[in-house]
């Protein structure tokens, strides 16, 4: 046991943090996408495993072709856009369930990004051949613009979603029969709110790709349980933080706090010398605890366990 | 305003479940007709209001409003031509949504929705006058979410919302049976209060005979799929009560004991 924590260097855990706050923008980034179907629609979307690696290949692919990055991040957010609009056509035109609609795409996609990725597994990136835009070589530049990036995305999703159309994409996924009722084509908004969802996720595993130097066909397995994570540990923070003064902006930028938090908890976990095969497993874990978490607060006002115990008045 | 022309919509049709809801059924409404809709469980008042708004596409039969043939529209597009307002309270508002987002969106029922901002400073000023108008103090507290209103709250909310695009058509399905009664009678009160001011057409089903009576300038009773009572002007405001459950057994050939077994009392 000593030995153990003798080994545990805080001068290594400190030197590893930046490092977690620059990924976990990136993460955090993939979150706020996430936000869009999880919270805004109601839909558990599983297409953003397969789409975060779209975006990682596709930005890969076109800077290993001498595509400036910026212009590859596009593309990686239009084609991510567009894995999205098959899990949206998939759910509303032939009546799959939304999360079955994700699970194909997610499935095809793995197909799909091999091919992107000209038949191979990983692809390289070198910071000293090929202009990137974020590097885990120069990590304060890498804070910056991640933070830049996601900064700018927040701002566009706040006022995306105060527009007439982003209002009508909120009334569907919080009330359907409403958003129907009120001439709202609720399939067109799921179609458009899961395009827009991906596009943000493949913009982020864009970024991740160019930030750990390369784009890897498993790269995005379990992203929707890290974005997951980050949604709810956001959401759990800034409530607590900020309570009913939390507005829009306040819930996502909280989003993209929980990816950074989220990532630094990583950070130390590892640094307890955890195996890092049990990352997954923890990670799990940590998001069970988390949705459970409301159920909880509720349960913890009244419960059948609880009624039974208090005495009856007047007897 | 309205006309429905011969009518038929069967539920789960050559199965032992079937149901033929609507039967040949043709109404015809005129411009500020305000037509109560009573009859049982099973009558078929509620499919005659979801087949107007589009719930479901009809088996045979026209569907007209305003002249034009509203028939092969979804429900989404004939939105346009029609308020609603549910029984339901939790149905008719976005919960998570503001009180003024929601009459937003209320506004806009059947307008393309653009980039534009979604509230606006000069409606919101108008949203704080038609809100004063309910009484409910819900003027001042206009940022705050629906899903902390009351249900009755939340009904006049949805009334307003129902209105506040002048629909052609109004449709109230048993909007008040899920308030006390004291709430009931606020909200229909409201509910004549917008009809006339607005001069709305409209249909309400109610299971309250006396609300039948009551409210309207028309009262139709229906039973098993059809339209079996059919009474206006002079006619309806000296109705009472046991005139119609005298009508209803001349015409549906089987009494009704009193009003409870049939419908609600009031």
């Amino acid at each position: 046991m000593e030995a153990y924590f003798a080994s545990l260097s805080f001068l290594k855990l400190l030197k590893n943090m930046p490092g977690g706050v620059a990924q976990g923008l990136i993460w955090g980034l993939m979150a706020l996408g996430i936000y869009i179907s999880f919270r805004l629609l109601d839909v558990a979307d599983l297409t953003v495993d397969g789409s975060f690696t779209t975006g990682g290949a596709c930005a890969a692919m076109l800077i290993l072709a001498g595509w400036p990055a910026w212009a590859a991040l596009l593309v990686a957010l239009v084609v991510g856009c567009a894995a999205g609009l098959v899990t949206g056509l998939l759910h509303t035109k032939l009546g799959i369930p939304a999360i079955l609609s994700g699970i194909l795409t997610q499935y095809a996609l793995y197909s799909i990004n091999l091919h992107i990725m000209g038949m191979s597994a990983n692809k390289a990136l070198n910071p000293d051949k090929n202009h990137l835009l974020l590097t885990s070589r120069y990590i304060p530049q890498a804070i910056l613009i991640g933070a830049a990036i996601v900064f700018v995305v927040i701002a566009l999703m706040y006022w995306y979603f105060g527009t007439e159309q982003g209002s009508a994409l909120r009334a569907t996924g919080n009330n359907p029969a409403l958003a129907r009722a009120l001439g709202i084509s609720i399939d067109n908004m799921k179609v458009l709110g899961l395009a827009l969802s991906n596009g943000i996720v493949a913009l982020a595993g864009g970024l991740m790709a160019q930030y750990q130097g390369f784009a890897d066909i498993n790269m995005g397995r379990g992203a929707i349980v890290i974005g997951l994570a980050a949604v709810i540990i956001g959401e759990v923070i800034g409530r607590a933080l900020l309570g009913k003064h939390l507005n829009f902006f306040g819930a996502l930028s909280f989003v993209a706090i929980g990816g950074v938090l989220y990532t630094l908890v990583m950070v130390i976990v590892l640094w307890l010398k955890l195996d890092s095969n049990d990352l997954k497993l923890f990670t799990a874990i940590i998001v069970a605890i988390f949705l459970a978490v409301p159920y909880f607060r509720d349960k913890a006002k009244t419960s059948f366990h609880k009624s039974a115990r208090r005495e009856v008045p007047h007897a | 305003m309205l006309d429905i022309q011969h009518l038929y919509k069967t539920f789960n049709p050559g199965t032992i479940n079937e149901k033929k809801a609507l039967i040949d059924l043709s109404l015809h409404l005129n411009p500020c007709d305000f037509v109560t809709v009573i009859g049982g469980n099973g009558a078929g008042k509620s499919t005659l209001l979801n087949a107007v708004a589009g719930v479901w596409p009809v088996d045979q039969g026209r569907i007209l409003l305003d002249g034009k043939n509203v028939t092969p529209l979804p429900e989404h597009k004939r939105a346009v031509y029609i308020g609603r307002v549910f029984q339901d309270p939790i149905l008719g508002t976005a919960p998570n949504m503001q009180i003024e987002e929601n009459l937003a969106l209320a506004l806009r029922r059947g307008q393309h929705r653009g980039l534009r901002w979604g509230v606006t400073k000069k409606e919101r000023e108008e949203y704080r006058e038609r809100l004063k108008i309910l009484g409910l103090g819900l003027e001042d507290r206009m940022t705050v979410k629906v899903g902390l209103l009351s249900g009755g709250q939340r009904q006049a909310l949805t009334l307003l919302m129902a209105s506040l695009k002048k629909p052609k058509l109004l449709l109230l399905d048993e909007h008040t049976a899920a308030l006390d009664p004291v709430t009931a009678a606020k909200v229909l009160e409201l509910s004549d209060r917008i009809i006339a001011e607005n001069g709305l057409t409209a249909l309400m089903i109610t299971h309250n005979m006396t609300d039948a009576i009551r409210h309207g300038n028309r009262l139709i009773m229906m039973d098993e799929g059809r339209i079996i009572l059919d009474i206006e002007g002079e006619e309806k405001r000296k109705l009472t009560k046991r005139d119609l459950m005298e009508r209803f057994a001349a015409v549906a050939g089987y009494t009704l004991e009193n009003d409870q077994t049939l419908l609600t009392k009031d």
